[in-house]
Protein backbone atom coordinates (compact mmCIF):
# COMPACT_ATOMS: atom_id res chain seq x y z
CA UNK A 1 0.00 0.00 0.00
CA UNK A 2 1.77 3.47 -0.98
CA UNK A 3 1.89 6.29 1.75
CA UNK A 4 -0.86 8.99 1.64
CA UNK A 5 1.31 12.12 3.07
CA UNK A 6 -0.51 14.61 4.36
CA UNK A 7 0.91 18.24 3.39
CA UNK A 8 0.75 21.31 6.27
CA UNK A 9 1.19 24.67 5.16
CA UNK A 10 0.44 27.95 7.01
CA UNK A 11 0.43 30.65 3.63
CA UNK A 12 1.11 31.53 0.47
CA UNK A 13 5.01 31.25 0.97
CA UNK A 14 4.60 27.70 2.38
CA UNK A 15 1.74 25.90 0.18
CA UNK A 16 2.29 23.94 -2.90
CA UNK A 17 2.94 25.46 -6.29
CA UNK A 18 0.00 23.26 -7.31
CA UNK A 19 -3.43 23.07 -6.57
CA UNK A 20 -2.21 19.29 -5.01
CA UNK A 21 -4.94 18.13 -2.15
CA UNK A 22 -3.89 18.56 1.30
CA UNK A 23 -3.86 14.62 0.99
CA UNK A 24 -4.75 11.62 -0.50
CA UNK A 25 -8.65 10.58 -0.84
CA UNK A 26 -7.32 7.71 1.60
CA UNK A 27 -6.94 10.87 4.18
CA UNK A 28 -9.56 12.83 2.69
CA UNK A 29 -12.86 11.66 3.57
CA UNK A 30 -15.54 12.47 1.77
CA UNK A 31 -19.37 11.23 2.91
CA UNK A 32 -18.83 14.23 5.67
CA UNK A 33 -22.10 15.88 3.45
CA UNK A 34 -24.32 12.95 2.97
CA UNK A 35 -28.05 13.38 4.43
CA UNK A 36 -29.52 10.15 3.26
CA UNK A 37 -28.01 6.98 4.44
CA UNK A 38 -28.26 3.92 2.64
CA UNK A 39 -28.79 0.96 4.46
CA UNK A 40 -28.53 -2.95 3.39
CA UNK A 41 -30.81 -5.16 4.45
CA UNK A 42 -29.05 -8.58 4.19
CA UNK A 43 -31.89 -10.75 5.28
CA UNK A 44 -33.73 -9.68 1.80
CA UNK A 45 -29.60 -9.00 -0.26
CA UNK A 46 -29.32 -12.26 -2.61
CA UNK A 47 -25.40 -11.01 -3.63
CA UNK A 48 -26.27 -10.27 -7.48
CA UNK A 49 -23.57 -6.92 -7.15
CA UNK A 50 -26.11 -4.60 -8.76
CA UNK A 51 -25.75 -1.97 -5.98
CA UNK A 52 -21.45 -2.51 -7.04
CA UNK A 53 -21.99 -2.41 -10.88
CA UNK A 54 -24.32 1.30 -10.80
CA UNK A 55 -22.29 3.26 -7.23
CA UNK A 56 -20.55 5.66 -9.28
CA UNK A 57 -17.99 6.38 -6.26
CA UNK A 58 -17.27 4.00 -5.91
CA UNK A 59 -18.79 3.27 -2.43
CA UNK A 60 -20.05 -0.62 -1.96
CA UNK A 61 -17.35 -3.34 -1.74
CA UNK A 62 -17.94 -6.29 -1.98
CA UNK A 63 -16.52 -9.38 0.80
CA UNK A 64 -14.95 -12.31 -1.20
CA UNK A 65 -18.33 -14.33 -1.05
CA UNK A 66 -20.13 -11.49 -2.88
CA UNK A 67 -21.86 -9.46 -0.03
CA UNK A 68 -21.94 -5.69 -0.55
CA UNK A 69 -21.16 -3.20 1.93
CA UNK A 70 -21.79 0.54 1.86
CA UNK A 71 -18.23 2.36 2.59
CA UNK A 72 -19.84 5.17 4.69
CA UNK A 73 -16.56 6.87 4.66
CA UNK A 74 -16.77 8.13 1.16
CA UNK A 75 -20.42 7.14 0.07
CA UNK A 76 -22.64 10.41 -0.68
CA UNK A 77 -26.44 9.32 -0.28
CA UNK A 78 -27.14 9.84 -3.99
CA UNK A 79 -29.24 6.56 -3.31
CA UNK A 80 -28.74 4.82 -6.99
CA UNK A 81 -27.66 1.74 -5.21
CA UNK A 82 -31.33 1.85 -2.85
CA UNK A 83 -33.25 2.55 -6.71
CA UNK A 84 -31.49 0.11 -8.45
CA UNK A 85 -31.66 -3.04 -6.19
CA UNK A 86 -33.86 -5.59 -7.46
CA UNK A 87 -35.08 -6.98 -4.19
CA UNK A 88 -35.63 -3.26 -2.61
CA UNK A 89 -32.90 -4.65 0.20
CA UNK A 90 -31.77 -1.21 0.59
CA UNK A 91 -33.72 1.26 1.91
CA UNK A 92 -32.77 5.26 2.14
CA UNK A 93 -32.57 6.74 6.05
CA UNK A 94 -31.85 10.33 7.35
CA UNK A 95 -28.86 11.12 9.04
CA UNK A 96 -28.73 12.03 12.36
CA UNK A 97 -26.16 14.10 13.56
CA UNK B 1 6.79 25.26 -43.38
CA UNK B 2 6.31 27.61 -39.79
CA UNK B 3 4.05 23.63 -39.13
CA UNK B 4 7.07 21.70 -39.15
CA UNK B 5 9.29 24.56 -37.34
CA UNK B 6 6.61 23.44 -34.01
CA UNK B 7 6.95 19.88 -35.24
CA UNK B 8 10.78 20.58 -34.83
CA UNK B 9 10.61 22.05 -32.03
CA UNK B 10 8.50 19.69 -30.41
CA UNK B 11 10.70 16.94 -31.77
CA UNK B 12 13.73 18.80 -30.13
CA UNK B 13 12.60 19.43 -27.14
CA UNK B 14 12.20 15.40 -26.69
CA UNK B 15 8.46 15.56 -25.95
CA UNK B 16 7.02 12.32 -24.50
CA UNK B 17 3.60 12.47 -25.20
CA UNK B 18 1.09 14.13 -27.96
CA UNK B 19 -2.04 14.65 -28.27
CA UNK B 20 -4.04 16.73 -31.24
CA UNK B 21 -7.02 16.90 -33.48
CA UNK B 22 -6.41 18.19 -37.04
CA UNK B 23 -7.57 21.30 -37.81
CA UNK B 24 -6.68 23.93 -40.94
CA UNK B 25 -3.89 25.46 -40.88
CA UNK B 26 -2.19 23.70 -38.17
CA UNK B 27 -2.56 20.05 -39.59
CA UNK B 28 1.11 19.50 -40.77
CA UNK B 29 2.44 20.17 -37.18
CA UNK B 30 0.87 16.52 -36.11
CA UNK B 31 1.08 14.86 -39.71
CA UNK B 32 4.50 15.62 -38.99
CA UNK B 33 4.94 14.32 -35.43
CA UNK B 34 2.96 11.24 -35.67
CA UNK B 35 5.19 10.42 -38.84
CA UNK B 36 8.09 10.79 -36.44
CA UNK B 37 6.50 9.00 -33.99
CA UNK B 38 6.05 6.13 -36.58
CA UNK B 39 9.30 6.14 -37.45
CA UNK B 40 10.81 5.69 -34.69
CA UNK B 41 12.42 8.76 -34.78
CA UNK B 42 10.96 10.44 -32.08
CA UNK B 43 10.10 8.57 -28.84
CA UNK B 44 6.99 9.99 -27.88
CA UNK B 45 3.39 8.39 -27.71
CA UNK B 46 1.12 10.01 -29.73
CA UNK B 47 -2.70 10.09 -28.72
CA UNK B 48 -5.08 10.07 -31.41
CA UNK B 49 -8.76 12.12 -30.06
CA UNK B 50 -11.53 12.75 -30.64
CA UNK B 51 -11.92 16.46 -30.44
CA UNK B 52 -9.74 19.40 -29.45
CA UNK B 53 -11.37 19.72 -26.02
CA UNK B 54 -9.89 16.36 -25.45
CA UNK B 55 -6.57 16.52 -26.96
CA UNK B 56 -5.96 19.07 -24.38
CA UNK B 57 -6.98 17.11 -21.30
CA UNK B 58 -4.97 14.31 -22.61
CA UNK B 59 -1.89 16.23 -22.32
CA UNK B 60 -2.73 17.85 -19.17
CA UNK B 61 -3.05 13.97 -17.80
CA UNK B 62 0.02 13.45 -19.60
CA UNK B 63 1.80 16.43 -18.07
CA UNK B 64 0.40 15.59 -14.20
CA UNK B 65 2.53 12.09 -14.22
CA UNK B 66 5.63 14.24 -15.40
CA UNK B 67 5.87 13.77 -18.92
CA UNK B 68 6.55 16.21 -21.65
CA UNK B 69 3.74 17.33 -23.51
CA UNK B 70 3.08 18.95 -26.96
CA UNK B 71 -0.46 19.80 -28.82
CA UNK B 72 -1.60 22.33 -31.54
CA UNK B 73 -4.78 24.10 -32.93
CA UNK B 74 -6.37 26.77 -34.41
CA UNK B 75 -9.30 29.14 -34.34
CA UNK B 76 -12.36 27.19 -33.52
CA UNK B 77 -10.06 24.46 -32.32
CA UNK B 78 -8.55 26.55 -29.78
CA UNK B 79 -12.34 27.87 -28.38
CA UNK B 80 -13.17 24.35 -27.77
CA UNK B 81 -9.84 23.87 -25.54
CA UNK B 82 -11.31 26.83 -23.91
CA UNK B 83 -12.13 24.82 -20.75
CA UNK B 84 -9.38 22.76 -20.41
CA UNK B 85 -6.77 25.72 -20.85
CA UNK B 86 -8.29 27.05 -17.75
CA UNK B 87 -7.55 23.63 -16.33
CA UNK B 88 -3.71 23.39 -17.37
CA UNK B 89 -3.17 26.78 -15.88
CA UNK B 90 -5.13 25.80 -12.50
CA UNK B 91 -3.38 22.33 -12.20
CA UNK B 92 -0.30 24.08 -13.15
CA UNK B 93 0.60 21.56 -16.35
CA UNK B 94 3.65 23.12 -18.22
CA UNK B 95 1.81 22.15 -21.48
CA UNK B 96 3.17 23.59 -24.58
CA UNK B 97 0.51 24.33 -27.45
CA UNK B 98 1.42 25.85 -31.08
CA UNK B 99 -1.47 27.95 -31.88
CA UNK B 100 -1.58 29.11 -35.59
CA UNK B 101 -3.60 31.91 -35.66
CA UNK B 102 -7.02 31.75 -37.80
CA UNK B 103 -10.04 33.99 -38.02
CA UNK B 104 -12.77 32.61 -36.06
CA UNK B 105 -15.85 32.00 -38.01
CA UNK B 106 -18.75 32.74 -39.00
CA UNK B 107 -18.37 33.53 -41.97
CA UNK B 108 -15.69 30.81 -42.53
CA UNK B 109 -12.15 31.81 -42.72
CA UNK B 110 -9.03 29.66 -42.80
CA UNK B 111 -6.70 32.64 -42.95
CA UNK B 112 -4.62 34.49 -40.26
CA UNK B 113 -5.86 36.87 -37.54
CA UNK B 114 -5.38 36.73 -33.50
CA UNK B 115 -8.68 37.15 -32.16
CA UNK B 116 -8.42 33.32 -31.38
CA UNK B 117 -5.58 33.26 -29.41
CA UNK B 118 -6.38 36.52 -27.49
CA UNK B 119 -9.59 35.29 -26.83
CA UNK B 120 -7.71 33.14 -24.10
CA UNK B 121 -6.06 36.23 -22.62
CA UNK B 122 -7.49 35.95 -19.31
CA UNK B 123 -7.22 31.98 -18.91
CA UNK B 124 -2.97 32.34 -17.56
CA UNK B 125 -1.63 30.36 -20.59
CA UNK B 126 2.03 32.62 -21.46
CA UNK B 127 1.69 33.39 -25.06
CA UNK B 128 4.68 34.45 -27.44
CA UNK B 129 3.91 35.66 -30.97
CA UNK B 130 6.34 34.71 -33.73
CA UNK B 131 7.57 36.54 -36.71
CA UNK B 132 9.28 34.06 -38.40
CA UNK B 133 9.69 29.84 -38.84
CA UNK B 134 12.82 29.93 -37.62
CA UNK B 135 11.29 31.87 -34.48
CA UNK B 136 8.60 29.38 -34.31
CA UNK B 137 10.95 26.88 -34.12
CA UNK B 138 13.35 28.12 -31.16
CA UNK B 139 10.57 29.53 -29.37
CA UNK B 140 9.07 25.94 -29.03
CA UNK B 141 11.89 24.81 -27.05
CA UNK B 142 11.99 28.73 -25.05
CA UNK B 143 9.22 27.55 -23.68
CA UNK B 144 9.72 24.45 -22.52
CA UNK B 145 12.48 26.18 -20.39
CA UNK B 146 10.41 28.42 -19.26
CA UNK B 147 7.10 27.05 -18.71
CA UNK B 148 8.27 23.65 -16.43
CA UNK B 149 10.24 26.49 -14.91
CA UNK B 150 6.98 28.25 -13.46
CA UNK B 151 4.52 25.61 -13.97
CA UNK B 152 2.25 27.50 -16.62
CA UNK B 153 0.98 26.28 -20.01
CA UNK B 154 2.36 28.25 -22.86
CA UNK B 155 1.12 29.14 -26.59
CA UNK B 156 3.48 29.75 -29.07
CA UNK B 157 1.54 31.48 -31.84
CA UNK B 158 2.15 32.27 -35.73
CA UNK B 159 0.37 33.51 -38.23
CA UNK B 160 -1.38 31.08 -40.78
CA UNK B 161 0.08 30.29 -44.15
CA UNK B 162 2.06 33.57 -43.72
CA UNK B 163 4.07 31.39 -41.74
CA UNK B 164 2.41 28.30 -41.28
CA UNK B 165 2.74 27.26 -45.02
CA UNK B 166 5.60 29.43 -46.46
CA UNK B 167 8.93 27.80 -46.69
CA UNK B 168 12.10 29.61 -45.27
CA UNK B 169 15.18 28.17 -44.27
CA UNK B 170 15.24 27.22 -40.34
CA UNK B 171 18.57 26.19 -38.44
CA UNK B 172 17.97 22.68 -36.59
CA UNK B 173 20.49 22.77 -33.78
CA UNK B 174 22.06 19.71 -33.00
CA UNK B 175 19.64 17.30 -30.66
CA UNK B 176 22.60 17.59 -28.05
CA UNK B 177 23.14 21.26 -27.67
CA UNK B 178 19.55 21.13 -26.91
CA UNK B 179 19.64 19.05 -24.22
CA UNK B 180 22.19 20.79 -22.50
CA UNK B 181 20.06 23.57 -23.05
CA UNK B 182 16.29 22.08 -21.66
CA UNK B 183 16.70 19.31 -18.86
CA UNK B 184 14.15 16.79 -18.12
CA UNK B 185 10.93 17.53 -16.84
CA UNK B 186 10.08 17.05 -13.23
CA UNK B 187 7.95 18.83 -11.41
CA UNK B 188 7.51 18.73 -7.64
CA UNK B 189 3.70 17.07 -7.62
CA UNK B 190 2.84 14.61 -10.07
CA UNK B 191 0.27 11.33 -10.30
CA UNK B 192 2.34 8.84 -8.93
CA UNK B 193 1.13 5.79 -7.68
CA UNK B 194 3.94 5.76 -5.07
CA UNK B 195 3.20 8.93 -3.95
CA UNK B 196 -0.55 9.57 -3.88
CA UNK B 197 -1.32 12.88 -3.88
CA UNK B 198 -5.29 14.19 -5.66
CA UNK B 199 -4.91 17.22 -8.28
CA UNK B 200 -7.30 19.80 -8.23
CA UNK B 201 -10.32 18.58 -5.97
CA UNK B 202 -12.36 20.94 -4.39
CA UNK B 203 -11.14 23.91 -2.82
CA UNK B 204 -13.20 26.07 -1.19
CA UNK B 205 -12.68 30.36 -0.34
CA UNK B 206 -9.90 29.42 2.41
CA UNK B 207 -7.55 28.92 -0.32
CA UNK B 208 -9.01 29.10 -3.95
CA UNK B 209 -8.01 32.87 -3.68
CA UNK B 210 -3.87 32.35 -2.25
CA UNK B 211 -3.74 29.57 -5.53
CA UNK B 212 -5.30 32.29 -7.81
CA UNK B 213 -2.06 34.36 -6.43
CA UNK B 214 0.32 31.77 -6.83
CA UNK B 215 -0.64 31.57 -10.79
CA UNK B 216 -0.34 35.55 -10.70
CA UNK B 217 3.05 35.22 -8.98
CA UNK B 218 4.29 32.59 -11.50
CA UNK B 219 3.62 34.74 -14.10
CA UNK B 220 5.48 37.74 -12.41
CA UNK B 221 8.23 35.33 -12.38
CA UNK B 222 7.81 34.32 -15.98
CA UNK B 223 9.25 37.59 -17.10
CA UNK B 224 12.72 37.04 -15.50
CA UNK B 225 12.38 33.62 -16.68
CA UNK B 226 11.79 34.49 -20.56
CA UNK B 227 14.32 37.06 -20.22
CA UNK B 228 16.96 34.38 -18.64
CA UNK B 229 15.75 31.65 -21.01
CA UNK B 230 16.40 33.74 -23.91
CA UNK B 231 19.50 35.17 -22.95
CA UNK B 232 20.64 31.58 -22.53
CA UNK B 233 19.44 30.50 -25.58
CA UNK B 234 21.86 33.00 -27.33
CA UNK B 235 24.42 32.07 -25.89
CA UNK B 236 24.25 28.41 -26.81
CA UNK B 237 22.65 28.90 -30.31
CA UNK B 238 23.41 32.93 -31.23
CA UNK B 239 19.67 33.79 -31.52
CA UNK B 240 17.85 36.04 -29.26
CA UNK B 241 14.13 37.12 -29.83
CA UNK B 242 13.90 39.53 -26.29
CA UNK B 243 10.14 39.71 -24.61
CA UNK B 244 9.93 42.82 -26.54
CA UNK B 245 12.34 43.79 -29.83
CA UNK B 246 12.97 47.55 -31.00
CA UNK B 247 13.95 48.20 -34.46
CA UNK B 248 15.33 51.95 -34.79
CA UNK B 249 13.61 53.20 -31.71
CA UNK B 250 15.79 55.00 -30.03
CA UNK B 251 15.46 58.57 -32.05
CA UNK B 252 11.89 57.88 -33.24
CA UNK B 253 9.01 59.96 -33.09
CA UNK B 254 6.64 57.58 -34.13
CA UNK B 255 6.89 53.72 -33.13
CA UNK B 256 5.01 51.77 -34.55
CA UNK B 257 3.46 48.91 -32.71
CA UNK B 258 3.78 44.92 -33.84
CA UNK B 259 3.02 41.73 -33.52
CA UNK B 260 3.67 38.48 -35.60
CA UNK B 261 4.42 39.03 -39.46
CA UNK B 262 3.47 42.29 -40.07
CA UNK B 263 6.17 42.98 -38.15
CA UNK B 264 8.53 42.24 -41.18
CA UNK B 265 6.78 44.39 -43.51
CA UNK B 266 6.48 47.00 -41.34
CA UNK B 267 10.56 47.21 -40.57
CA UNK B 268 10.97 47.24 -44.18
CA UNK B 269 8.49 50.41 -44.62
CA UNK B 270 10.57 51.78 -41.54
CA UNK B 271 13.97 51.69 -43.39
CA UNK B 272 12.33 52.59 -46.71
CA UNK B 273 10.67 55.98 -44.84
CA UNK B 274 14.13 56.55 -42.69
CA UNK B 275 15.73 56.67 -46.20
CA UNK B 276 12.95 60.12 -46.83
CA UNK B 277 14.37 61.60 -43.80
CA UNK B 278 11.46 60.19 -41.47
CA UNK B 279 12.03 59.32 -38.00
CA UNK B 280 10.01 55.83 -37.55
CA UNK B 281 10.61 52.86 -35.26
CA UNK B 282 9.22 49.33 -34.74
CA UNK B 283 8.38 47.48 -30.92
CA UNK B 284 7.40 44.64 -32.03
CA UNK B 285 5.40 42.81 -29.05
CA UNK B 286 6.73 38.89 -29.08
CA UNK B 287 5.74 37.96 -25.52
CA UNK B 288 2.28 38.77 -24.55
CA UNK B 289 1.60 37.19 -21.88
CA UNK B 290 2.96 37.84 -19.24
CA UNK B 291 2.79 41.03 -20.72
CA UNK B 292 6.27 42.86 -20.53
CA UNK B 293 5.05 46.08 -19.04
CA UNK B 294 8.21 47.80 -17.79
CA UNK B 295 10.11 47.21 -21.32
CA UNK B 296 7.59 48.57 -23.18
CA UNK B 297 7.34 51.71 -20.61
CA UNK B 298 11.10 52.14 -21.27
CA UNK B 299 10.68 51.21 -24.73
CA UNK B 300 7.77 54.04 -25.35
CA UNK B 301 8.95 57.23 -22.97
CA UNK B 302 10.91 58.79 -25.55
CA UNK B 303 8.64 58.84 -28.30
CA UNK B 304 6.53 61.98 -29.40
CA UNK B 305 3.66 59.41 -31.16
CA UNK B 306 2.49 55.90 -31.22
CA UNK B 307 0.71 53.22 -33.64
CA UNK B 308 -0.47 50.54 -32.67
CA UNK B 309 -1.24 47.92 -35.67
CA UNK B 310 -3.95 45.28 -34.63
CA UNK B 311 -4.80 42.14 -36.13
CA UNK B 312 -7.90 41.98 -34.00
CA UNK B 313 -10.26 43.45 -32.29
CA UNK B 314 -11.88 43.72 -28.81
CA UNK B 315 -15.50 44.30 -30.29
CA UNK B 316 -17.01 47.54 -28.98
CA UNK B 317 -13.17 48.87 -27.34
CA UNK B 318 -10.13 48.86 -29.50
CA UNK B 319 -7.80 46.33 -30.79
CA UNK B 320 -6.31 44.36 -28.21
CA UNK B 321 -3.14 45.63 -28.20
CA UNK B 322 -3.85 48.33 -28.10
CA UNK B 323 -5.80 48.21 -25.11
CA UNK B 324 -2.91 46.23 -23.58
CA UNK B 325 -0.19 49.11 -24.56
CA UNK B 326 -2.30 52.02 -23.19
CA UNK B 327 -2.90 50.11 -19.93
CA UNK B 328 0.66 49.95 -19.75
CA UNK B 329 1.15 53.64 -20.17
CA UNK B 330 -1.56 54.53 -18.08
CA UNK B 331 0.30 54.74 -14.79
CA UNK B 332 3.91 55.48 -16.38
CA UNK B 333 5.67 58.93 -16.09
CA UNK B 334 5.82 59.40 -19.91
CA UNK B 335 2.69 58.74 -21.98
CA UNK B 336 2.82 59.42 -25.57
CA UNK B 337 -0.69 60.42 -27.56
CA UNK B 338 -1.49 56.19 -29.05
CA UNK B 339 -3.73 55.66 -32.37
CA UNK B 340 -4.99 52.68 -32.73
CA UNK B 341 -5.13 51.08 -36.13
CA UNK B 342 -6.86 47.50 -37.31
CA UNK B 343 -5.76 45.38 -40.65
CA UNK B 344 -5.30 42.64 -41.70
CA UNK B 345 -8.15 41.17 -40.17
CA UNK B 346 -9.32 37.75 -41.59
CA UNK B 347 -5.76 37.18 -43.65
CA UNK B 348 -6.10 40.58 -45.51
CA UNK B 349 -2.17 41.48 -46.88
CA UNK B 350 -0.98 43.89 -45.08
CA UNK B 351 1.72 45.57 -47.46
CA UNK B 352 4.49 48.54 -47.02
CA UNK B 353 1.37 50.62 -48.78
CA UNK B 354 -0.76 50.12 -45.43
CA UNK B 355 1.90 51.10 -43.17
CA UNK B 356 2.57 53.86 -44.97
CA UNK B 357 -0.81 54.95 -45.05
CA UNK B 358 -0.54 54.10 -40.93
CA UNK B 359 2.42 56.38 -40.55
CA UNK B 360 1.33 59.34 -42.62
CA UNK B 361 -2.12 59.25 -40.92
CA UNK B 362 -0.73 59.31 -37.74
CA UNK B 363 1.73 61.93 -38.67
CA UNK B 364 -0.67 64.54 -40.00
CA UNK B 365 -3.38 63.90 -36.93
CA UNK B 366 -3.15 65.81 -33.69
CA UNK B 367 -5.61 64.13 -32.17
CA UNK B 368 -5.29 60.29 -31.25
CA UNK B 369 -7.80 58.19 -32.18
CA UNK B 370 -8.63 54.67 -30.43
CA UNK B 371 -10.05 52.86 -33.52
CA UNK B 372 -9.20 53.85 -36.92
CA UNK B 373 -9.84 50.84 -39.88
CA UNK B 374 -7.26 50.81 -42.87
CA UNK B 375 -8.07 49.67 -45.85
CA UNK B 376 -11.76 49.45 -45.66
CA UNK B 377 -13.81 49.25 -48.99
CA UNK B 378 -16.48 52.42 -48.94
Amino acid sequence: MPNAKKIIWKGVDDMPEMAVSIASMRINKTASWRNLKPIIDYNKCKPCGICWKFCPEPSILLKEDGTPMIDYDYCKGCGICAEECPRNAITMHREER
Amino acid sequence: MGNHALSYGAKLSRVQVIAAYPITPQTQVVELLSEMCADGELDAQFVKVESEHSALAASIGASAVGARTFTATSAQGLALMHEMIHWAVGARTPVVLGNINRAMAPPWSIWTDQNDSLSERDTGIMQVYCESNQEVQDTVIQAYKVAEKVLLPCMVVLDAFYLSHTYEPVDIPEQKLVDKYLPPFNPPYKLDPKDVHAFGGLTDAKWYYELRYKIESAMNRAREEWKKADDEFGKIFGRRYGLVEDYRCKDADIILITSGTITGTARITVDILRDKGKKVGVLKIRVFRPFPTDKVREMLGGAKKVACIDRNISFGQSGIFFEEIKSALYNSSHRPPIWGYIAGLGGRDVTPETIKEIVKRTEESDRPEDLIWIGLKK
